[in-house]
């Protein structure tokens, strides 16, 4: 099987794969090559369907990802627990299109086990995978002009936390104290690719 | 040390950038022409990733607190030094004391100022660059800051200065979406008058002047390089600069070739930007 891949410039191809999940996979997998020396590249950038390899020589890249099968590489992140107080401003909303209780959003959002699949839109801000696709809930028509950070969101299927203040479109079903960024920290994104997350009531 | 007099519309401290944390959302930063920041440091005899002082549109007056070694290169500001008229593109000695100002650019938007031993302030993620996007490394300059100026490595090695690139059609690699725009998206670009938008800034050089057609919808949010050609659904092409956001989700019609993008970091609002488009590299 060889990845498909699209050239990108000069010295850059996007890996398509099937999912954010395996974009996880593979993205830690070419990690893991890049750490032992037999891959040189600047940036490595999972996304919702793609890997972006910034920096790199196609032809050898090419020749390197020929090595790689689905799960060659399962990522065993570290695990977070996010202890959320579940006072959104659309946490009604969101029990009204899912057809069930405040209580029960709270209840099946705590119930899954998420996996940051990869950070775009703003430094910190992960794209957690797993809820199913069924409560999926579409961004909010006219995005609001300020969302405070630590705020929890959806959109699409994916469960986000604003790590700063900013401008956002994804429905607010509650709020967290932890720090999501903190250029001080290694990593400093407290869900870096490939971390496991649990909301947790609070 | 150098404390800051007087400053123009903007004025930031950048180096080669933040590389290796793309895929936590950083922009990446640093100097938008970047061999006008490499020349600078090479005629004061700083390492290649020193940190300089990107100048929008001249204003800045700076006092050297000690002698120093400084050059300007970039945009082509007059430069003078305690009022006497100064050179561009050159090694010039400053004396504790002295007051160095560059005024307003005929030509060109991004002037440089390199100082022996580099701005020396904390870097942030292994950079001193400023991302004007996130906000991640040291505010804009302002006046009254007192910046750091590291060991000084001595009298500069005179140095053979290469005459500035000439400036010409910037050219435009295939980008990853064709079918998105069509077999002939690079020729479409390459045949528009382009110039560049007002709203134009370090994350991105906005084109007007025309549309480039393409099909509607969204696309799953993806990784995003320097020079990437993202396409909105109103069809005006952005060019991603320095500090683009790590991932986007607009169809890239093409690349801007690497060696160019400090044509668009000069470019002013108003002026043509003539595009060439280029074979598809090989591998």
């Amino acid at each position: 099987m060889s990845l498909p891949l699209r050239r990108y410039g000069e010295r850059a191809a996007l890996a398509e794969v099937d999912s954010a999940v395996q974009a996880a996979e593979l993205a830690e997998w070419a990690r893991v090559a890049a750490r032992s020396g037999r891959l040189h590249v600047d940036e490595i950038v999972p996304a919702a369907a793609t890997v972006l390899f910034d920096g790199v020589d196609v032809g050898r890249l090419r020749a390197l990802l020929g090595g790689w099968r689905p799960r060659s590489a399962t990522v065993a992140g570290a695990f977070v627990e996010v202890p959320v107080r579940f006072d959104g401003p659309d946490l009604a909303d969101v029990a009204r299109r899912w057809r069930v209780s405040e209580d029960e959003v709270v209840g099946r959002l705590t119930s899954y086990e998420l996996m940051s699949a990869f950070c775009g839109f703003a430094p910190g801000f992960a794209y957690l995978a797993g809820l199913p696709e069924e409560l999926a809930v579409p961004r909010l028509s006219s995005p609001r002009e300020w969302v405070e950070p630590g705020s929890v969101g959806l959109a699409g299927s994916w469960c986000g936390i604003y790590p700063s203040a900013s401008p956002g479109g994804w429905r607010i079903v509650g709020h967290t104290e932890m720090v999501l960024w903190d250029v001080d920290r290694e990593p400093p994104a407290l869900l870096a690719p490939g971390t496991r997350v649990v909301l947790r009531p609070c | 040390m150098l404390t800051v007099l007087a400053v123009g519309p903007q004025v930031l401290v950048q180096d080669r950038g933040r590389i290796g944390y793309a895929h936590l959302g950083v922009p990446r930063a640093g100097a938008l022409d970047a061999p006008a920041a490499d020349l600078g440091n090479r005629l004061v005899g700083n390492d290649p990733d020193a940190a300089v002082l990107e100048i929008l549109l001249g204003g800045l007056s700076v006092r050297a607190e000690r002698a120093c070694w400084v050059s300007v290169t970039g945009a082509a500001s007059p430069v003078t030094v305690d009022g006497v008229a100064a050179a561009h593109g050159e090694a010039v000695r400053l004396r504790a004391g002295a007051v160095l100002a560059l005024g307003r650019p005929v030509a060109g938007t991004r002037s440089y100022l390199a100082v022996g031993g580099g701005i020396d302030i904390a870097p942030v993620l292994g950079s001193r660059s400023t991302d004007t996007l996130a906000g991640i490394g040291p505010a804009p300059v302002a006046v009254g800051d007192r910046l750091p100026v590291g060991a000084d490595s001595g009298v500069p090695a005179a140095l053979d200065t290469p005459r500035p690139p000439l400036r010409g059609a910037i050219r435009v690699l295939p980008g990853p979406h064709r079918e998105w725009f069509g077999a002939d998206v690079l020729d479409r670009l390459a045949g528009a008058g382009w110039r560049v938008a007002a709203a134009s800034n370090r994350v991105g050089l906005r084109l007007e002047g025309g549309t480039l057609a393409r099909i509607a919808g969204e696309l799953p949010s993806e990784g995003t390089v320097l020079g990437a050609v993202q396409v909105p659904p109103d069809g005006r092409p952005v060019v991603l600069l320095a500090d683009h956001g790590s991932t986007g989700g607009y169809p890239v019609a093409g690349v801007v070739h690497a060696d160019d993008l400090w044509q668009l970091a000069q470019a002013r609002p108003g002026e043509r930007v003539t595009l060439r488009a280029l074979p598809p590299a090989s591998g």
